[in-house]
């Protein structure tokens, strides 16, 4: 796929409008994380529910459309999902939630940092080693 | 405007073989030449040459081919040297600019710097030429003054002249902007600081591979710039410093070459320039260097930058006219290198990098290692296009057809 495919009108209207954006206040998680060779910046804030689901999911953060459209679109796929689901979440469903079958790797670095940030925060509130949320070596930087 | 080239681009082109292979089908575009340069043949060919026909260890042996090797060395140094109007002793070969600048700061900061001095930079500056500042600040407890720029993104001079009735110890700056393309008066700007009293260090990362240079004019103590930058190999670069101040300076790095006598109870340092050249060195890197020197020359710097000078001015004028773009820095070709960042509606320079790429135009995008600008400026990133002696006008009309594209995919 040419990357002007990914930049259809899905991905600019999150880029553009993006869903829950903004703080979260109170948040029984927040973890961010950034990509130092384009500066893309993500930070994820969630509200627990007692029975261990992601109640609300919102994001802040500055970056290309990919990364910023991906954080966005993650928000809304994770909210009402309980914890436990992060863990199973891989690079094809952020690709799949994308639209895409691939990126590239100069480009899959932003795609994939918001899920990134999501695991980090996740592991650490059930108390897991941080570098085991990393996931996939895709996402090393 | 007039589209006529000082060079004859199309010979040149001929010299780099990278510039004959496309990129996602397309022509190759390189408008990434502040980042790096591409290498002619007759740079690849004079290492391989090195490689294949006289490599030793220079300066360490007597037979013929270390005699080889030290010819081919030190033919490169004098060959940079005359390059830059400087002598061989203030010649001092290092992996590039980033570890010149690293070099003056342990070499000459260490020794010379004390609490409460001042150290001046410009909000202008590569990181290389503020890191290493910032880590000698903390070392000795000096602190650090940053020069304003003006709206037109040149340097505040009433700013600098203020800094210079601080006595400064070191005042550290860049002829050129990696970002604006600004062009700093350098020997105005080291004449001023030296009479405030303060050691002068001048970035040429991009200013030695695009204009006549002559350090005797400049009047700076040190010169720092790299090999890649100016068609040379990677893991290259020089450092030019003034006699007086070399000869009175302690080694920066220390082992073999650069001493005269090691004893049990101590050494003494070998002359200049091996007193900062520990270690075997990049021979390799320094011929390649060398053939650069010789290229770049059987141009002539003043038609290098009047070839770029031409192009900032066409790439300015098309994007000046194209809706919805954003330049940063000076306006005006004349007061800037052939570097030009820009920012075109709300298209995150690093998807604009991308959608460039797929037209095979490769420019820069991001912060530039330049993030106290991008601050100033209120922007977190800028594409940048930056041109040499292989681009011509029909590149910088792919790189604004490719930039029609990139608007429509956004619909903009």
């Amino acid at each position: 796929m040419s990357s002007s495919d990914i930049y259809r009108e899905l991905i600019l209207d999150y880029y553009r409008n993006p869903r829950n954006f903004g703080r979260l206040d109170p948040h029984d998680i927040d973890a961010k994380d950034s990509n130092p060779l384009c500066g893309d910046e993500i930070e994820i804030q969630i509200q627990v529910s007692k029975d261990g689901k992601m109640e609300e999911v919102h994001f802040l953060g500055k970056g290309c459309a990919i990364s910023q459209a991906s954080a966005s679109m993650l928000t809304e796929l994770a909210k009402g999902k309980p914890l436990e689901w992060t863990k199973d979440l891989s690079k094809e469903d952020i690709l799949k939630m994308l639209g895409t079958s691939d990126l590239g790797p100069a480009r899959i670095k932003c795609a994939l940092l918001s899920m990134k940030v999501l695991k980090t925060g996740v592991y650490a509130y059930l108390g897991a080693k941080p570098e085991e949320a990393t996931g996939s070596q895709d996402i090393d930087h | 405007m007039l589209r006529s080239e000082s060079l004859r681009v199309d010979e040149i082109r001929k010299d780099f073989p990278i510039l004959q292979r496309e990129v996602h089908g397309k022509r190759l575009v390189y408008l990434d030449n502040a980042a790096t340069t591409q290498r002619p043949k007759a740079v690849i060919d004079a290492t391989v040459e090195y490689y294949s026909q006289h490599n030793a260890n220079p300066h360490r042996g007597v037979h013929q081919l270390s005699l080889e090797a030290t010819e081919a060395f030190e033919g490169a140094r004098s060959k940079v040297a005359s390059f830059i109007n400087a002598s061989t002793e203030e010649t001092i070969f290092t992996r590039g600019a980033t570890e010149s600048l690293n070099l003056v700061r342990y070499g000459w900061g260490n020794s010379h710097v004390k609490t409460g001095d001042l150290i001046v930079l410009t909000m202008m500056e590569h990181h290389s030429n503020i890191v290493p500042w910032q880590l000698l600040a903390k070392q000795t407890g000096a602190r650090i003054e940053f020069v304003g720029l003006t709206k037109e993104g040149k340097l505040d001079e009433d700013h600098f002249e203020r800094l210079m009735g601080q006595s400064p110890s070191i005042v550290a700056f860049t002829h050129c902007s990696n970002v604006l393309g600004t062009i700093n008066d350098a020997a105005r700007l080291s004449a001023r600081a030296k009479r405030a009293g303060a050691i002068t260090v001048v970035d040429g990362a991009q200013s030695v591979p695009h204009m006549p240079t002559d350090v005797r004019a400049m009047g700076c103590d040190f010169l720092a710039f790299s090999g890649h930058k100016m068609l040379g190999p990677t893991g290259i670069g020089i450092l030019y410093g003034r006699r007086a101040i070399l000869e009175e300076m302690e080694p920066f790095q220390s082992g073999g070459d650069m001493i005269k006598q090691v004893h049990t109870t101590g050494a003494t340092w070998n002359d200049l320039p091996y007193k900062f050249e520990a270690g075997t060195q990049d021979s390799a890197g320094a011929v390649g260097l060398g053939a650069a020197v010789d290229y770049l020359n059987s141009i002539g710097m003043k038609r290098v930058r009047d070839h770029e000078m031409a192009l900032t001015a066409y790439a300015l004028e098309q994007m000046s006219k194209f809706p919805g773009i954003t330049v940063y820095g000076p306006m005006n070709a004349k007061d800037k290198g052939g570097v030009v960042s820009f920012n075109m509606g709300d298209i995150h320079p690093h998807d604009m990098a991308s959608l460039l790429d797929e037209e095979g135009v490769a420019i820069r995008s991001g912060h530039h290692c330049a993030q106290p600008l991008m601050e100033l400026l209120d922007v977190p990133a800028m594409s940048r296009a930056s041109f040499y002696i292989y681009n011509s006008f029909d590149d910088i009309d792919a790189l604004m057809q490719a930039l029609s594209k990139a608007r429509n995919v956004f619909c903009l």
